[in-house]
């Protein structure tokens, strides 16, 4: 495996960020990745992040904070972030690990998650 | 204090150092490819890849290291499959304080130890103030 360090790309599309995280992540690429979408919010003025973890095979509880982390954070720059595709086994694991992500809105794959965004932008 | 023995009838699959962040990635993935072999659900998979990675964590935020050990061995008759996590680091005070969810001493979320504990079939800890910490965990098809 590679660990050069390699950025996850963001997309802007519309309005909204697209993030498809497809390694899986360290420690220090799941904060870089954090300080990122809050820095593509900033400099695009997006409303809306969508993260898609459909690859990611599990979540422990550093990237379930990093995660939430980053959708408080948006949420005081006023965007609203979404995360796409969870595999179910990842979804048993983090509720036995204990782990709760408050605030946090989840959905069930990428198109779901878009008519999540744009109702909640149209309702604004 | 819990003494860890290991049984002379397991066999040792790899030895993974965890000196950095990398290292925690590449042994959690050694851990599921072995859970995979050993014909573990994916589930099952997730499940103790997840506990690893927050022991493995562990070793790398508190004690600045240590050595994984991963064996194979017959449990309870059932195949298991057996992670030790050595450490030199500087031992835990309170065990059944760590093992208290939503406890940290770091700057974690306290779920480290009682989530992993609750995410495998057999949790064993052992420490000693100024020696190390070694956490066994098993899990069986």
């Amino acid at each position: 495996m590679d660990f050069n360090e390699k950025r996850i790309p963001i997309i802007k599309i519309r309005d909204y960020l697209i993030v498809s995280i497809q390694v899986d992540m360290h420690d220090r690429l799941a904060l870089q990745l954090q300080t990122q979408i809050l820095e593509e919010i900033y400099r695009t003025g997006s409303k809306g992040v969508l993260i898609d973890i459909s690859t990611l095979e599990m979540v422990d509880s550093f990237i379930g904070r990093v995660l939430s982390g980053m959708a408080s954070m948006a949420a005081i720059m006023d965007a609203a972030v979404v995360i796409v595709g969870m595999q179910p086994a990842v979804a048993i694991t983090l509720v036995e690990l204990g782990l709760e992500m408050p605030g946090v809105d989840t959905a069930l794959n990428m198109e779901l998650g878009m008519e999540m965004l744009e109702k909640r932008l149209n309702k604004a | 204090m819990l003494e860890i023995v290991s049984d002379k009838s397991w066999e040792l699959l790899e030895k993974c150092p965890i000196l950095n962040e990398y290292d925690i990635v590449k042994a959690r993935q050694i851990v599921r490819e072995f859970a995979k072999k050993e014909g573990m659900g994916i589930v099952d998979q997730t499940r103790i890849t997840t506990a690893v990675s927050e022991l493995f964590r562990n070793m790398f935020s508190y004690a600045s290291g240590g050595e994984v050990l991963i064996e194979k061995g017959i449990i309870e008759e059932k195949p298991t499959l057996i992670i030790t996590c050595i450490d030199k680091g500087p031992g835990i005070d309170n065990i059944e304080l760590a093992m208290t969810d939503g406890y940290t001493s770091g700057g974690g979320m306290g779920y480290g130890l009682p989530g992993a504990k609750r995410l495998v079939d057999r949790f064993e800890i052992s420490s000693e103030l100024n020696k190390g910490t070694t956490v066994r965990v098993m899990k069986w098809k």
